[in-house]
């Protein structure tokens, strides 16, 4: 789920289908490179989906693959091939991952159409740009690991192993240390969660300022917080640890640099809530699903507040009050993002629109569903319920929450099935939708000037040049709600002001 | 008046779009976010290896009392051996630079000939390195002992008969026949499991994987400058008019050289 769908899905997809529309360019810098960037990524995909069926059944050490699970074959089921062929679906996943990303990186600073400067692009590429470089700079690292992984699985080397014993007999391992292969998995697993999120912050921002008739507000606090946050992430691993006998001054110094990224992120919140406030809001599905992201943004972005905190955390960790905050701030918010993503570009991606009664539907079932999974599991976590067990029914004590794990299967289900709902629409509005016009939305980005057949090199003549930034909505003293990127100011002197850019 | 001077301003800058505002094409540029990256895989390494080495620094082996050989040389040369690899290497880096000049002067004649350097230069740090691993995985003759006291104690070719122990320490003689006669286990030369420089698997652990990872960076260095090296003997890039693959292959020789200054330095010297 957190690779598969929510970096590949998003950051791979949409990356490659904004960018060089949203840039005015022909297409990626490296066309081949986008291909075994893609076929890796296939690779990766298909052993992954081999491992579910191997002796043994598939990793069974979670996605944070924790030695000693993880480094002994034997040590329980699951760490036997499956574990093999999840550390080489991630080896072939990091591959791709980074052929990607070096290539959106340089398609966004090399390929721009002229005119586009860099705080003329839209949202989504900053973002996508910032995912990318994250992306370049912390996978590598998962790799080392991983490396190191399999030299403890298969070549009897003891990087993450010491003093095992299995059925009371010694094995050889000396000397190494699990909570390394802790430090060096997160030093990539927080980078990851905002790798999963900056992609669908960006969606939100577009999708938000071109329903809301509205420029978005604090363009450049946007960009701004959106570094921000990257560099913050490489800082504070340390919150996944609190509990592996860390010293506390290290603790407190993660617990600082952990609170700070509330700052950024708060300052994207208010922007999308001003960018709201007072617009003429337009309630596509596209736009409800970007607001549900901000709405999840904030419901568990306050979790993370108490969960960043070390002394709170001794009592809360593990348990499902973080798996509430976290599938809700970065598991709901970027499927949220995606969703948004999809309904937007679905008229741009294949020339029809999608059906808004089923979008409605589907949107409120689903995010009702969401909150019903995921809000009564905090309480269920500050009762104690531990996570990672697959029956809590052994213990007397948890015999009183039944019931509320009772209300969150029912929701579980719900949304299950609203997702075929999509799944429904999605296929087919690609068939049967209503034919959607060249610019259905009146947007001002570069996507929606380019014809709906899908041309090699994207405009059938010159690439269009761009003489002013994406967000000029609702502009007092123009005849129109939007001026395109591609409209000179020469044309547009009823609305010109001296800070126009 | 002010919208003819936003527009003016966009077109001035390198990084209003319609140019590269680095001034170096995409080919380029990929190699550079790939060097950086590879720095960042690197350097986990190193500093898993310093984390994990800092633990048992009582224990650890000493890297002038372990690279001691010298190919023709009787008795201990410390680290000399190593020395003349990295020296070996950073030449190889001077005619890969060399060999980039001569890719601006059009020079294909001189390209080859630096190209042709730099291989071989690439070929005998390869053939150094596995020497070493050679001398590394064989060991001494009567390898280290752990003695019944749990002490660890290494022997001397040179010296038979005398046993040492970290610190200077030594034993001779009678005596240290008996603590050999009542030692717990005996290792000579190194794998991955267990090796003779030290009571800890992880010296040679860290050793086989880092100097391996790097090894085999440098493998793939020699492979992409022999692709190279035929290119400009088949004259495509004279063809072509500029010579920026060799300049692509140099930016990733050059750090995979850098990386060995880190390896070396954190390995041998430290």
């Amino acid at each position: 789920m957190v690779f598969f769908v929510l970096t590949g899905g998003l950051s791979g997809t949409f990356s490659n289908l904004l960018i060089p529309l949203q840039l005015g360019a022909r297409d990626m810098a490296s066309g081949f490179l986008n291909m075994l960037s893609y076929w890796f990524f296939f690779g990766s995909c298909t052993v992954m989906t081999i491992s579910l069926f191997v002796e043994g059944g598939p990793a069974s050490a979670g996605w944070t693959i924790y030695p000693p699970l993880s480094a002994l074959p034997t040590a329980i089921s699951g760490s036997g091939a499956g574990m093999t062929l999840w550390l080489v679906s991630m080896v072939l996943f990091i591959v791709s991952a980074l052929l990607g990303g070096i290539n959106y990186v340089a398609t966004i600073i090399n390929l721009r159409t002229e005119g586009m400067s860099m705080t003329r692009m839209p949202l989504t590429i900053w973002a996508f740009f910032i995912t990318a470089i994250l992306g370049i700079l912390s996978f590598p690292v998962l790799f080392a690991a991983a490396l190191l992984l399999v030299f403890d699985r298969s070549f009897g080397t003891s990087f993450y192993l010491s003093d095992i014993f299995i059925d009371g007999a010694p094995l050889e391992h000396i000397g190494g240390s699990p909570i390394l292969f802790q430090h060096l998995f997160w030093f990539l697993g927080h980078p990851e969660v905002y790798i999963v999120l900056l992609p669908s912050l960006g969606l939100a921002s577009e999708v938000i300022s071109v329903m809301s008739r509205k420029p978005i507000f604090g363009y450049k606090a946007m960009i701004g917080s959106m570094f921000v946050i990257a560099f913050l992430s490489f800082i504070v691993w340390g919150h996944h640890m609190f509990m592996t006998g860390m010293n506390p001054f290290l603790g407190s110094v993660f617990v600082v640099t952990t609170l700070m990224v509330a700052i950024p992120s708060a300052v994207k919140v208010f922007n999308y809530i001003a960018t709201l406030w007072r617009g003429n809001l337009i309630l596509s599905p596209a736009m409800l699903f970007a607001i549900g992201l901000v709405s999840f943004f904030i419901s568990g972005g306050l979790t993370g507040i108490i969960l960043g905190d070390s002394a709170l955390d001794i009592n809360i960790h593990d348990n499902y009050f973080v798996v509430a905050h976290f599938h809700i701030v970065m598991g709901a918010s970027a499927i949220f993002g995606m969703f948004a993503g999809v309904y937007h570009w679905f008229p741009r991606m294949f020339g029809r629109m999608m059906n808004f009664k089923l979008g409605y539907l589907h949107f409120w079932l689903t995010i009702i569903c969401v909150y019903g999974v995921f809000f009564p599991m905090h309480f269920l976590g500050l009762a104690g319920v531990p996570r990672r067990y697959y029956a809590n029914t052994a213990y007397a004590g948890f015999d009183s929450l039944f019931e509320i794990n009772q209300i969150v299967t029912v929701f579980a289900m719900i949304a299950g099935i609203a997702q075929v709902i999509f799944a429904l629409n999605f296929f087919f509005s690609m068939f049967r939708g209503q034919r959607a016009s060249q610019n259905p939305w009146n947007a001002n980005t570069l996507e929606w000037t380019a014809p709906v057949e899908h041309l090699h090199g994207n405009w059938p003549g010159a690439i269009p040049t761009v003489h002013r930034w994406p967000y000029d909505y609702g502009k007092p003293g123009h005849h129109e709600d939007f001026i395109p990127q591609t409209v000179p100011h020469s044309q547009t002197t009823s609305s010109n002001r001296p800070d126009d850019h | 008046m002010s919208e003819t001077l936003t527009i003016e301003k966009s077109k001035r800058s390198p990084w209003g779009g319609g140019i590269s505002p680095f001034n170096v094409s995409w080919g380029k540029m990929y190699m550079w976010f790939f060097l950086v990256s590879d720095a960042f895989t690197f350097s986990s390494l190193l500093i898993a290896y310093g984390t994990l080495r800092h633990r048992f620094t009582e224990i650890w082996p000493l890297a002038s009392e372990v690279f001691t050989h010298f190919p023709f040389v009787h008795g201990h040369v410390q680290l000399a051996y190593v020395a003349l690899m990295t020296f070996i290497l950073i030449m190889s880096s001077v005619t890969m630079v060399l060999a980039v000049d001569a890719g601006h002067r059009r020079d294909n004649k001189s390209v080859a000939v630096w190209m042709a350097l730099t291989i071989v230069g690439g070929f005998m740090f390869l053939g150094s390195q596995a020497w070493e691993w050679y001398h590394f995985i064989e060991g001494s003759e009567q390898g280290s002992y752990v003695l019944a006291d749990g002490r660890f104690a290494r022997t001397d070719d040179y010296e038979p008969g005398t046993i040492f122990f970290r610190g200077g320490e030594k034993v001779e003689g009678a005596e240290a026949k008996a603590l050999i006669a009542s030692a717990t286990k005996h290792t000579i030369g190194a794998n991955l499991v267990e090796n003779e420089y030290g009571p800890t698997p992880l010296f040679a652990n860290f050793f086989f994987f880092i100097t391996g990872f790097h090894g085999f960076h440098v493998f793939s260095g020699v492979m992409i400058n022999l692709i190279i090296f035929f290119n400009v003997i088949d004259g495509i890039y004279k063809k072509r008019g500029h010579y920026e693959q060799v300049e692509k292959a140099g930016l990733y020789w050059h750090f995979v050289d850098l990386v060995w200054v880190f390896v070396f330095t954190f390995f041998y010297l430290v």
